[in-house]
């Protein structure tokens, strides 16, 4: 059932960052409070580009304690499908828009004597929210934020001001790296590590979490992955009885709302696994990009994540 | 305040020893019936929670009906003589506020009459008018509050709640007021996980029903709840057929006689929601219970048609399960008369 919850607002503010970041706020339109959430949650946006309705979801970065306005920041990516230009080309303050519940897939591990933090870029957004929470209710955490230069770092004075000496940064362009083995392998009994930056950082720290012994229930990561742009193609609905073409900055999910169909999805970067359809027919190949799906899925061709993933062949049925 | 309780309709009842616990007939008309065909098997039968049809359980996102202030009476007692029926494992204290949040704005929304918030800031006032209740407090600040939040916001209201904790890909029973049960623990369950504390259900782990069961909660959102409907049987109306005191009702199973079957066995409901809390990210399961007797059932003749038949095919192993095995070809027999083999008409709910 894909018939998600979701809330009007207007853009209150857009800020101007760096170079490759803004930061947008929204607010109910008749200034009410916005419903809570929790540190780590994200919002999908919807953007009405031309005759494209795209759905991104992004991290919010505001205090989860105050939700007078929600706060994300968006990194511009000149290779994507455009949802990142977007925002920053078209959207503007006082502009209405819809956005999705918040909906949470980092959740903070409330039992954790201690929360580890790795941040890498943008990926310091769901941080921020969840620092305010663990600042309200004492908890023990540390955070390391590794960035490109200092103009690209984010928020660092920010936070050097709410959390002081818990904050590590480090800077590419000054050859200052995280050393993780030797932070994972010194960590009291019980911690919990959070992982939220590109996807080689990630795929470094899951490495390093398991090669030190932790138990995967104590590591945390958030990636949202990107649909990516691709040749177009053909995609048979079987249960709608529809052909439809998925066109090349265009999702299959995408395409499919855009025929009309119901489809399930909540996060919207290949994450949390509401979208997985079955595959009924494949004459051709999947390009996943998904972090759902077992590999056993992905190799037999038998399942998919219309949200990222696309497909390059003859012709490929949905059990849609 | 404006509205005294006796103005208020709810009534003096009891749900042990003397069972004074009656139906009037539009709450009988309101029940959920969770029967939508005349057979019953287990699937995995969720569906959003807000359509909010009217005249029926469903109306109001937390219900609130004529049995009330009773039902919370007998809470009490039940708390009185165990307090282990209400449990919250430490790192659920976030998830405890924001069940006293959504229970206070749900009811005071759909029941302005009977309950009032007011925020200012973190600085709240709640009434509630049924139970006498005026209460000053600040929102996040246990010491201000009689009890922890949880505790005290669910002595206030109909049925059980299961507060389930999300990590590890799983549920978590880390928390819980339940005296309303159907035979089953917290105390037994606290600290569980999904698949742990439904062990014991028989033929729906062959099917999968639980795997798919708890994909579909984890992916429940806010703003967006979902509900399911259960059901068992219970002789006499007793609210806590807990495995705690299963000495006292466990005998009671063996009175059902041709004679007392209508008013003496009710057939009992369980209208479970499931809810996404917003700043724990935990999963607010409330299960809200409603009886219809034998009698009360004879009073919609498709319901009464369907019950006959739904305990005639129900498969052994669930009627034992639900513990039904002494009474159950008694209650068919009694049925037997409000079932003349026509078909009966589609959905859940009264002709």
């Amino acid at each position: 059932m894909s018939s998600n919850a979701t809330l009007d607002v207007v853009v209150s503010d857009v800020v101007t960052v760096n170079s490759l970041i803004k930061r947008f706020h929204f607010v109910r339109p008749d200034g009410s409070p916005l419903p809570a959430f929790s540190g780590g949650a994200h919002i999908v946006i919807e953007m009405q580009d031309g005759d494209t309705i795209r759905r991104t979801p992004y991290s919010l970065m505001s205090s989860p304690l105050n939700t007078t306005d929600y706060q994300v920041s968006i990194r511009r990516d000149d290779e994507g499908r455009g949802g990142s230009l977007y925002m920053h080309q078209q959207v503007t303050k006082g502009m209405p828009m819809r956005i999705g519940y918040p909906a949470n897939l980092f959740s903070l591990d409330k039992r954790a004597p201690k929360q580890l933090m790795f941040a890498g870029g943008i990926g310091i957004t769901p941080f921020l929210a969840q620092i305010h929470q663990l600042l309200k209710t004492n908890g023990n955490f540390e955070l390391h934020y590794s960035a490109r230069n200092e103009k690209l770092g984010a928020y660092v004075s920010e936070l050097k001001q709410l959390i002081g000496h818990r904050l590590h940064v480090y800077y590419d362009d000054q050859d200052q790296r995280i050393d993780f083995d030797n932070l994972l392998s010194t960590q009291p009994a019980g911690t919990h590590v959070y992982v939220c930056g590109p996807a080689p950082m990630i795929d470094h720290v899951l490495t390093r979490c398991k090669a030190h012994g932790w138990p995967k229930a104590h590591t945390h990561f958030e990636h949202f992955a990107k649909a990516p742009p691709g040749e177009p193609f053909t995609l048979e609905l079987r249960a709608s009885n529809k052909f439809i073409e998925v066109g090349e900055n265009q999702s299959m999910l995408e395409a499919i709302e855009a025929a009309g169909v119901d489809a399930p999805y909540l996060c919207r970067g290949g994450a949390c696994g509401h979208c997985e359809t079955d595959v009924l027919e494949c004459d051709g190949t999947l390009l996943h990009e998904d972090h759902w799906l077992e590999d056993d899925e992905r190799t037999s061709s038998r399942k998919v994540m219309p949200c990222v993933s696309r497909f390059k062949g003859q012709r490929l049925v949905l059990d849609r | 305040m404006a509205t005294s309780a006796k103005d208020l309709p709810f009534k003096q009842e009891t749900y042990r020893n003397d069972f004074t616990f009656k139906n009037s007939p539009e709450t009988v008309l309101r029940a959920p019936f969770p029967f939508d065909k005349d057979s019953y098997m287990y699937a995995v039968n969720m569906e959003l929670h807000r359509d909010g049809r009217p005249g029926t359980a469903f109306e109001a996102p937390i219900d609130v009906d004529e049995h009330y202030v009773a039902e919370m009476q007998d809470r009490a007692l039940v708390l009185d003589e165990d307090p282990l029926r209400y449990q919250s494992l430490p790192h659920m204290s976030l998830a405890g506020w924001d069940t006293l949040e959504l229970l206070m704005t749900c009811k005071a929304e759909t029941y302005p009459q009977w309950f009032s918030l007011t925020r200012n800031g973190d600085n709240w006032h709640w009434i509630n008018r049924p139970m006498g209740i005026d209460q000053h407090f600040v929102f996040g600040d246990e010491s201000t509050l009689p009890y922890g939040p949880l505790e005290y916001i669910t002595r206030q209201a109909q049925g059980d709640f299961c507060v389930l904790d999300e990590r590890d890909d799983n549920l978590w029973m880390d928390a819980g007021m339940i005296t309303t049960q159907a035979d089953w623990s917290l105390d037994f369950d606290i600290g569980m996980n999904f698949f742990e504390w439904h062990a014991p259900v028989p033929l729906a782990h062959e099917k999968g029903i639980f795997i798919r069961a708890l994909k579909y909660l984890r992916t429940i959102q806010q703003g967006n709840p979902a509900r399911r409907l259960n059901w068992t049987m219970t002789v006499n109306p007793r609210l806590d057929t807990s495995p705690e005191n299963f000495h006292i009702w466990g005998p009671e199973n063996t009175h059902i006689t041709p004679e007392n079957v209508a008013d003496k066995l009710y057939l009992r409901i369980e209208l479970q929601s499931f809810w996404r809390l917003p700043r724990s990210n935990a999963l607010l399961f409330p299960i809200r219970c409603y009886f219809l007797s034998m009698r009360d059932l004879s009073t919609v003749p498709k319901w009464a048609t369907r019950m006959h038949r739904v305990l005639q095919t129900l498969p052994p192993e669930i009627a034992s399960y639900k513990g039904l095995d002494n009474y159950r070809q008694i209650a068919i027999d009694w049925l037997a008369q409000h079932d003349d083999g026509s078909p009966t008409t589609e959905g859940p709910f009264p002709d």
